[in-house]
This record gives C-alpha cells, sequence and structure tokens, in this order.
C-alpha cells in the first residue's frame, strides 16, 4: 500500500496524543495550572495536528463533515466521533487542571477510555480490510494500541516508560511475523483471483494497461524488499531499543523524556511507514505483482 | 446509508465469457465513451498525449497465459471490472454515506455530492474495481450503466450497459441473476459460471464463464499422405534410370 505522509503523521501523531490524554484523563500526572495548561495543550495538540494532517489525505475535503454519520457501518465514521468525543468530553477535565477548579475528575476515566478507543477504531481502519492480509489481523490493534500506550507514557513522564519502551520491540517482531505470514495463509494467487487455476499455471501475458494508474499507484506500492530488514532494525531501534536505554539508564529529568519521546517520535514514523509499504493488497496479484516479504 | 440492504429485488449483474473474449478492449473504450458524457464527473485524463499518461477507466482487460497440465498453453482476456457483490465491503466502510447498493436491483453507486476522496472504499475492495479521479477528486466506478438500462429515450437494443452492447464476439451479458429463468441465469449454470475470489466473503454478483475444453493438438499432420509423393510414368521410368547411373 501507498505510504501516504498525511496518513503516517496522522496515526502516529494522534496515537500519541490520545495516549497522552489517557493518561492525563485517569490522572496518573495530575498537574495544575500552567504545567497543566502545557501538558493537556500538548496532549489536545497532536491529537488536532494529527487529526487536520488526516483530512490532507482526502480528495474532497468538503465533504469530510460527513464522516460523522456513517457509525453504524464505517469505522473510520467511528473514528472521527470517538476522537471528538474524546476532546469534548475530556475538556473540563483539563480545563479544571488548568484554573484548579477542583471539579470532580470521574469524567477523565470515560475520556481516557474514550481515547484509547479511538486509537482501537483508528486501528480497525487497516484491521477489517480482508483485502490487504497483512492487516487482517488482531495483531494490528495491539499494535496500535501499544503504541498509544507507550508513546503516551514517555509524554505522560510515568517512571515505568522505559520498561513499557523496552516491550515494544519484541512486540514489534512479533507482529512482522505474523504479518509476514498473512497473504501466503490466506492462499491467493493469480491463479485463484483470476479462477482460472482450473485449467492450469496461469502467468501475465500482457498488462492491462500500459501506463501507470490509481490502482498501481496507490496499492501496489513496490517497496525494495532488500531493505525491509534494514529499516526494522532502525525502527526497533529508535521506537524502542534507544528511547528505552535513555529512560532505562538516565535519571528520570524532563529532558531526557524529551529525547526519550522524539527518538520513539521518529521510530514509530518509521515502523507506521513500513506499517503501509510492507502491506500487499491482493489486487496486486492480477497484475503479476505478489512481492512477498518472507523474511522471517 | 452505508449499511447493506438484506436482500435486493433484483440483483443486475454481468457474465462474462472467457472462451469467446478476444481482448481487443471494444467494452473498455465503450464504458470509457459512455460515462465521459452523463453519470457524475468525468472519467479524466492525465497527460493524455504525453509522456506519461494515466486516466480513469471502469473497466480493464487482462491477458494471461494459462498452461494446463497436458497441451499447449492458452491465451485468456479477463476483463476485470465491479461485480456488485451482495456483501460488498467497499460500500460499509464508507464514513460519509456516499457508497451504496440499491435495494430495488443490487447495482453498487457512489454519490459523489457526497464522496470525501478518501480512498478507503478502493481499499476495501479485492478486485481494484475502484478508481479514485485525479481531477475531480471522488470514487468512480462502474454503474451497470444505470443511465442506459433504464432509459426510455434510448431504442431498447441499447439498453444494456454499454460494455456489453459494444462487445463484437457477444462475450459479455447483462441480466438479473435473481430470476434463476433468466438468460445470465441459465448461461451461467450451463458453462459452470463462477464467482471470483469467494473465500473473501463478498459474494460477487458476475459470473465468469471459463473457457471451454480445447482439442487435444494432433501431432500427425492431415497433409502428411499428400507429401510423400511417388513419381509415376515417364517421371518414374527417369527416376529409376537415373537411379541406375
Amino acid at each position: 500500500m501507498h505510504p501516504a505522509p498525511s496518513v503516517i503523521v496522522f496515526s502516529v501523531l494522534s496515537g500519541m496524543g490520545f495516549g497522552l490524554l489517557a493518561y492525563l484523563g485517569v490522572g496518573l500526572v495530575h498537574l495544575s495550572g500552567w504545567l497543566a495548561f502545557m501538558w493537556w495543550g500538548l496532549g489536545y495538540g497532536l491529537a488536532i495536528i494529527g487529526l487536520l494532517a488526516a483530512t490532507l489525505h482526502l480528495a474532497n475535503p468538503k465533504n469530510a463533515l460527513k464522516a460523522f454519520s456513517q457509525w453504524r457501518s464505517s469505522w473510520l465514521s467511528r473514528e472521527a466521533i470517538a476522537a471528538v468525543a474524546t476532546l469534548v468530553v475530556l475538556a473540563p477535565v483539563a480545563l479544571s487542571d488548568w484554573l484548579t477548579l477542583g471539579w470532580p475528575r470521574q469524567i477523565g476515566l470515560l475520556g481516557a477510555a474514550l481515547a484509547v478507543f479511538t486509537v482501537f477504531t483508528t486501528s480497525m481502519i487497516y484491521t477489517q480490510i480482508k483485502a490487504v492480509p497483512r492487516w487482517n489481523h488482531w495483531s494490528n490493534p495491539v499494535m496500535f494500541l501499544a503504541f498509544c500506550l507507550t508513546g503516551g507514557a514517555v509524554l505522560a513522564l510515568q517512571p515505568f516508560a522505559g520498561y513499557a519502551l523496552a516491550g515494544l520491540a519484541p512486540l514489534l517482531w512479533w507482529v512482522w511475523h505474523i504479518g509476514d505470514q498473512q497473504f501466503g495463509l490466506r492462499a491467493q494467487t493469480l491463479g485463484t483471483a483470476t479462477g482460472l487455476d482450473r485449467i492450469g499455471d496461469v502467468t501475465v501475458f500482457e498488462q492491462a494497461h500500459t501506463a501507470g494508474n490509481y490502482l498501481l499507484r496507490e496499492m501496489i506500492f513496490v517497496v525494495a524488499r532488500k531493505h525491509v530488514v534494514r529499516l526494522r532494525l532502525i525502527a526497533v531501534g529508535l521506537a524502542s531499543v534507544g528511547p528505552a536505554l535513555l529512560l532505562v539508564l538516565l535519571p528520570h529529568h524532563p529532558v531526557v523524556f524529551g529525547a526519550a519521546a522524539l527518538c520513539h517520535l521518529v521510530g514509530a514514523l518509521a515502523a507506521r511507514w513500513l506499517f503501509f509499504a510492507q502491506a500487499e493488497h491482493v489486487v496486486g496479484l492480477y497484475y503479476g505483482k505478489r512481492q512477498g516479504f518472507d523474511v522471517g | 446509508m452505508t449499511t447493506l440492504p438484506a436482500t435486493t429485488v433484483k440483483k443486475l449483474g454481468l457474465v462474462i465469457d472467457l472462451d469467446t473474449c478476444v481482448g481487443c478492449q471494444a467494452c473498455v473504450t465503450a464504458c470509457k465513451g459512455w460515462n465521459d458524457q452523463g453519470y457524475g464527473a468525468l472519467l479524466s485524463d492525465q497527460d493524455p498525449y504525453g509522456a506519461n499518461p494515466s486516466g480513469t477507466f471502469l473497466n480493464r482487460v487482462h491477458s494471461y497465459a494459462v498452461q494446463p497440465p497436458e497441451g499447449a498453453a492458452q491465451i485468456i482476456n479477463f476483463p476485470r471490472s465491479c461485480l456488485h457483490c451482495e456483501d460488498a465491503p467497499c460500500v460499509t466502510v464508507c464514513p460519509t454515506g456516499a457508497s451504496y447498493k440499491r435495494a430495488e436491483d443490487g447495482i453498487v453507486l457512489v454519490n459523489e455530492d457526497a464522496c470525501m476522496g478518501c480512498g478507503l472504499c478502493a481499499w476495501a475492495c479485492p478486485y481494484g474495481a475502484r478508481e479514485m479521479d485525479a481531477d475531480a477528486g471522488v470514487m468512480k466506478k462502474c454503474t451497470l450503466c444505470v443511465d442506459r438500462i433504464y432509459n426510455d429515450n434510448l431504442p431498447e437494443a441499447d439498453r444494456e450497459p454499454a460494455c456489453v452492447r459494444g462487445c463484437p464476439t457477444g462475450a459479455r451479458h447483462f441480466g438479473d441473476f435473481a430470476d434463476p429463468g433468466s438468460a445470465v441465469s441459465t448461461l451461467s449454470a450451463a458453462r459452470g459460471g463462477y464467482a471470483l475470489m469467494p473465500d473473501l466473503g463478498t459474494r460477487p454478483t458476475n459470473r465468469y464463464l471459463p473457457p471451454r475444453k480445447k482439442d487435444m493438438r494432433q501431432d500427425a499432420s492431415l497433409l502428411a499422405p499428400l507429401l510423400d509423393i511417388q513419381a509415376t510414368g515417364f517421371a518414374g521410368w527417369l527416376d529409376r534410370l537415373l537411379g541406375k547411373i
């Protein structure tokens, strides 16, 4: 799948932002005054910048408001509603923290749950697509939620953040390992896609068109296979191992947390780029473009 | 509403005969021609006469070489367009309500006035049936020529999809699969019509007819007896005489 920068930025930033909002909502970081304003502002800022980045992906954004209407069937619509609901529900808690109004915080728990649910809906936009076998697996929401809660923990200056970051490395390898097998497990080939396997071995004789088209650009993105292992190491190193070492070895100073958060952010962007670039859509079969990332 | 109808009164769709399709691309041209002048945004082209042309098409014809376990390889031309699935994943993923499946005839359509161009429906379709128009920024797909099949202003013979009307070999058929006695239903039943990637659970309406069994190639030439020329008469006498010298 084409790794569109707008969607990568959206899902990574809003994931971290909603993660931070969840910790703030529960009260694991309980700040007051301008410090509270800055932290809540960081959470709201990341979530909103992410959502705005997502609208850059739209070819016809004037109809974007209609995306709140189809929650009965569409995960993308559910995500839009959950995101706005989270930001609205947490607003009084944020206001109370900033202006030290002392309002009851129970609604913060609901807001935190909504924040996590929003990231779950984001993950389901991809997980629901059977035509992309790598995404169509329950490990996918686990990965999105792990990034949300880990990134949020670093931004929320949680003492356990270093260990959470360390846990991301084996989780990512596991998700990639599962993902590598999915296309093969579905056993879809050019033969089954065309139904011509009932006659014999099928190969492409002539492509349907001589120039590029939307399908080739959007869904048959080809990434150099030799770079996959290297990119995975970079993603794991920056998103997990590097910031985990920073937080485990160095004293828990906000500057160390800041450095760890930046490092994790870059790694998360690399991992999300791979999430799209490695994912193969079954329509590629019709073009004889099965790549295979079975690198183990 | 992007929830699917539980059932549709008619199930309009196509039968595509892979035995008779010659891969001439007339259906591609007829489709582009018709859909460039009426229903919704035009099917735009980018850099059409330049070095890197690209454009929106609702129908694409692939060519495959198929090697059976025995006998010669076959070239099979394979038109690919929207299958108007009963469990259309492109409809349910749509966040704006632009994608819908009609309860009366099962046609899957896009309301372009509501489409925000997110492209998620094209991702959800396993068959690559949807293409985003780069000019209009809305999703385009086969409408089964909904503006032809019910159009009283057209002669009755023209009230079928442009691809079916334009096919010179009769490889495309249009009709109602909900009626077991319809021409498409009986044709599909008689020739073993099949759906594409049924295990993905989309329940496509369109059916593909597999190529008929081919004769086995005869290694002996039919001309062999004629090529074994025996000289007779004067030529025979000359032949024998010359052989003795």
